[in-house]
């Protein structure tokens, strides 16, 4: 049998042929091209429906937990470390701290934004520690951005919200 | 809240369990080839190394990434022929970029448990045939209602854990880049390479700007490409060499989906899952235990992430190693001698070919170039993946 001999390289060899998506594009490669036009809609479930709701009307909604004594948010119907429903609700502050962030070139297909902007994970106050959302920054230098600086959301206009997470535009820089 | 993941479990096995073939096909962006012929190409070349016809092969393991990529539903039951996976047992395991590892560990389940003596582990990913961009299909990872309307990119999880984890330990991205650095320049060593070069931290620290931190040679590739791993029971093995490799140690972890809820700066899932496969194998010192690593490598900093959270340094001081050459292919601790993610490529399950494949060409000294100078008796691979919270660990030795 062939194995046992340390001569022996691996991979054995490689293989494989390589093409570009130019000779995609010029037909050099045979190819069967489909563009699948398939819709969704997603119900949001109990707990994401408040949160939503809530967002419409200017408020951010946590739930509490007297197992672990966790505020959490985004919300959740059952405590996922005591494996029991919730307590309760909680209404949050719309401040926060940034505890990490990023300056984003790219959109979601991975082509270029016409100009970065700055997405951060945003600890909420009054909920526990390390319980954040992600959203985006605005109002500031992209550079000027640091772990620890303490935010504010800026809302939509009470007529433009529609129960979703863009109801509130971005966060902004709490000044003092 | 601290959790201990392992209490209760029995590692009780009916046999023993060793590898003894591999095979992986070119890492490219774009291969001509389909995914079941790319399949074939890596089983013949593990069958090969063996010395084991496909009749052999008594159960087939396959480890595929999600069907957006490929366009096509149940894609295992499209790949089986080329996984040589009909009128035999055969499953599909996926828990994303960790099933580079998982595979492996659902192979050893298959033959620990006395199941079957011969199994054949196949990876596949076939990620350019979703273009212009694969990042296309990754939108579909993020939740509809708190992510996806914010238009997220995938990088951002990445870029905001890099970031995270650079705060807290007060690590420079200079410190960062030289993992890049150094895996792209071990993978000039690696036949099926896709992005190897030789670079220096100046040119990722200059290259374009994807989602800050992140620059684009931070990043791996996307990559089509394949893997194969014959994993067979100990009385098997015994005929086939002399020198195989012992699975001594599995283990698994997942942290929560609830991501934006996690401290991003320390891989707790890591360590879990590490702690598992440790108590499995007896190892209490890795650092001291483990000759040669393949932790994951997708971004640089993960390196850095998992070796913290596998145990080889303390939270923050993966860099110091780094930067000291210990993780070089000639230093103490050898980590990702086959260049890794960052330069042969990461067709996501296929990873397999440079992590569970690598550790087994390591151990059987096999490797070529690519072999490590000190001498090895034990390695580890680790895959990480889902919403970057699972991670799955192996570990083999060459003696017993």
């Amino acid at each position: 049998m062939a194995v046992g001999k340390r001569k022996i390289e691996c991979p054995l060899y490689a293989e494989g042929t390589a093409v570009s998506e130019e000779d995609i594009k010029t037909r050099k490669v045979t190819h069967y091209e489909d563009h699948p036009d398939i819709r969704y809609s997603w119900t949001a479930g109990q707990a994401i429906s408040r949160f939503l709701n809530g967002l419409k009307e200017g408020k951010i909604l946590g739930v509490k937990c007297d197992g672990c004594k966790r505020i959490m948010v985004p919300p959740r119907m059952f405590c996922e470390l005591c494996y029991k429903p919730i307590d309760g609700w909680v209404e949050l502050k719309d401040t926060g701290t940034i505890l990490t962030y990023s300056i984003s070139y790219i959109d979601p297909d991975a082509r270029p934004l016409p100009k970065p902007i700055v997405v951060a994970l945003i600890q909420i106050d009054g909920a526990s520690q390390n319980m954040a959302i992600m959203h985006l920054i605005g109002e500031i230098e992209p550079e000027k951005v640091y772990v620890g600086m303490r935010v504010k959301a800026v809302w939509k206009p009470e007529n433009e919200r529609e129960g979703s997470v863009t109801d509130i535009k971005y966060w902004k820089p709490l000044e003092g | 809240m601290e959790v201990e993941v392992i209490k209760g479990l029995k590692f009780q096995k009916k046999q023993d369990v060793a590898i003894v073939g591999a095979g992986m096909t070119s890492f490219k962006r774009r291969l001509n080839e389909t995914g079941r012929e790319l399949n074939y190409y890596a089983v013949r070349q593990a069958l090969e190394e063996a010395g084991l016809t496909i009749d052999d092969v008594e159960i087939v393991v396959l480890g595929s990434a999600p069907d957006a990529f490929d366009g096509v539903h149940m894609k295992e039951e499209y790949l089986s022929d080329g996984a040589g996976g009909f009128d035999r047992p055969y499953m599909r395991y996926f828990v994303g970029g960790g099933t580079a590892v998982f595979a492996p560990i659902a192979g050893y389940f298959h033959v620990a448990s006395g199941l079957a003596d011969v199994c054949l582990v196949v990876c596949e990913e076939k990620m350019s045939s979703c273009h212009p961009h694969p990042q296309s299909a990754f939108k579909y990872i993020w939740d509809f209602f708190l992510d996806r309307p914010l238009k997220p990119n995938l990088i951002w999880i990445f870029a905001l854990e890099m970031r995270r984890y650079m705060h807290v330990n007060n690590v420079k991205h200079e410190d960062i880049a030289l993992v890049s650095v150094k895996n792209k320049a071990n993978a000039l060593d690696h036949p099926c390479s896709h992005v190897a070069e030789k670079i220096t931290v100046e040119d990722v620290l200059n290259s374009e700007p994807m989602a800050l931190p992140v620059r684009r040679l931070d990043v791996s590739p996307p990559s089509d490409g394949a893997a194969a791993l014959v994993m067979v029971a100990a009385h098997k093995a015994r005929h086939l060499t002399d020198e195989p490799v012992w699975v001594t140690g599995v283990g698994w972890s997942l942290d929560t989906t609830w991501w934006t809820n996690r401290d991003l700066y320390y891989p707790r899932y890591a360590a879990e899952s590490a702690k598992m496969a440790y108590k499995m194998a007896h190892i209490t010192d890795p650092r001291k235990q483990i000759d040669v690593v393949e932790p994951y490598d997708p971004f640089d900093y993960k390196e850095l992430h998992h070796l913290e959270g596998l145990g080889f340094a303390k939270k923050g001081e993966a860099p110091i190693l780094t930067k000291e050459g210990v993780t070089q292919r000639d230093g103490d601790l050898p980590v990702c001698p086959s260049g890794g993610l960052l330069g042969v490529g990461n067709p996501i399950s296929a990873a397999m070919g440079v992590k569970a494949c690598e550790i087994y060409w390591q151990l059987s000294y096999r490797a070529g170039k690519r072999q490590v100078a000190k001498e090895v008796s034990t390695g580890l691979c680790q895959a990480w993946g889902d919403l970057m919270q699972i991670s799955t660990v192996m570990i083999m030795s060459n003696k017993r």
